[in-house]
């Protein structure tokens, strides 16, 4: 019986982790717009962000402040923590026209800015 | 300081939402304290660690580290959660059985709670690790109002971990005759979520590029950010503007879970008047 479970739990993980690669393309896209954002002080520059709609676009994020931030954004679907002086890429994807706010989590009060997607 | 406070009683309820539910779902089982106490505190221990290497795991695979670690751990849990839930299908009526029969003392040791342990340490590795940078954060940045903000932070500990234990309390409610079913249906719903999470981080760093479009925006009537959007969230994978891929899999590890939970043998199941029968009986 054990190992017949050891299989079927096998046979579960694999089926999940097959069903998630068959969604992975052999390449990642290659976004065309690159910008570059900094944080410091708590705040985003520019936290006004235009990009192109249906395209997919980079925010090169350069964390001057000396501690952590994590760039937080329901509306684009993006968590990812910046470490202190620190630089992370976040990968927009092609957005319909329209605002998309996002903020600095660890600065809610600061750290707020609007992606314009036109 | 209330800033701190909500920022890591929300973290910390996600965690503790899920501990809660592995509590519930082993309810009765020896030595499952014991098993979850490994998980949390290995969780703690990884958060740390993690919090520590943020930035090195995040330079890994081109930058995106960071997305990769969120979905493989996620991937993790779902693994753990679906061979929980398909062990339960073919032993759970016999487990069930026994508590009516003989209490609470079940005797139940093969049951596979080092999977439950891992999902335990796996949601508080992954919530925690971000309570420890921005506490850190906090410590680091000095001043007069670290110490308030320093407050807040172990309150939110508090606070998150007292909710928590009321939804854990709750659950206990429900009669042992439907709490396996109850937490086997919470398991996969739970599996499901972390499964379209991970194929959100895997969106996020560009390594899955199809059905990428958002299917619905709910966002005016249930924001994610907000406290029941989270709750949510976390219990059942809620989103107020999931992507098709993350739709698209959300429904495949269900039926996946639940495919492989009818599969099961069913155990040998003693009729309930044979059971109230032996119950009675001196």
């Amino acid at each position: 019986m054990a190992v017949l479970h050891g299989k079927l739990m096998r046979g579960a993980v694999g089926c999940i982790v097959i069903a998630g690669a068959c969604f992975c393309s052999a390449q990642r896209a290659q976004a065309q717009t690159a910008i570059d954002v900094t944080i410091k002080d708590h705040r985003f520059t520019p936290s006004e962000i235009h990009v192109p709609a249906g395209k997919p676009a980079v925010l090169n994020i350069k964390n001057e402040d000396a501690t952590a931030e994590e760039f937080d954004s329901s509306a684009l679907k993006i968590e990812k923590v910046i470490g202190g002086g620190k630089e992370g890429s976040v990968r927009l994807r092609p957005l319909d026209p329209g605002n998309y706010p996002f903020m600095g989590e660890y600065h809610e009060d600061t750290a707020k800015g609007v992606v314009i997607a036109e | 300081m209330l800033a701190t406070l909500l920022i890591v009683f929300r973290e910390v309820i996600e965690a503790g939402l899920i501990v809660g539910i592995m509590l519930a779902a082993t309810r009765g089982v020896p030595r499952r304290g014991l098993w979850v106490s490994y998980g949390v505190v290995g969780g703690v221990a990884g958060a740390c660690l993690v919090a520590a290497f943020a930035s090195e795991i995040g330079e890994l695979f081109e930058g995106s580290g960071q997305e990769l670690f969120n979905a493989g751990i996620l991937l993790l849990a779902v693994g753990m959660l679906t061979w929980h839930n398909v062990w339960m299908a073919s032993h759970g009526r016999v487990i069930a059985q026994e508590m009516r029969q003989v209490g609470a003392a079940v005797v139940a040791g093969r049951r596979p709670l080092a999977a439950l342990s891992v999902v335990c340490g796996v949601a508080v590795l992954r919530e925690g690790s971000e309570v420890v940078l921005f506490l850190y954060g906090i410590a680091a940045s000095g001043g007069t109002s670290a110490l308030g903000m320093m407050a807040g932070g172990v309150l939110g500990v508090l606070a998150g971990a007292a909710v928590s234990a009321l939804i854990y309390l709750g659950l206990l409610g429900i009669p042992a005759r439907y709490l396996f079913s109850a937490t086997s249906g919470l398991i996969t719903l739970l599996a499901a979520g972390l499964a379209a999470q991970a194929v959100a981080f895997l969106q996020q760093a560009g390594y899955v590029n199809v059905l990428t479009v958002s299917v619905w925006d709910t966002s005016w009537l249930l924001p994610e950010d907000s406290v029941i959007g989270r709750l949510l969230h976390t219990l059942i994978g809620y989103s107020d503007r999931p992507s098709g891929a993350q739709l698209v899999v959300y429904g495949l590890t269900l039926a996946i879970i639940v495919g492989l939970m009818n599969l099961q043998p069913r155990a040998r199941v003693v009729s309930p008047e044979a059971a109230a029968e032996m119950t009675s009986s001196p």
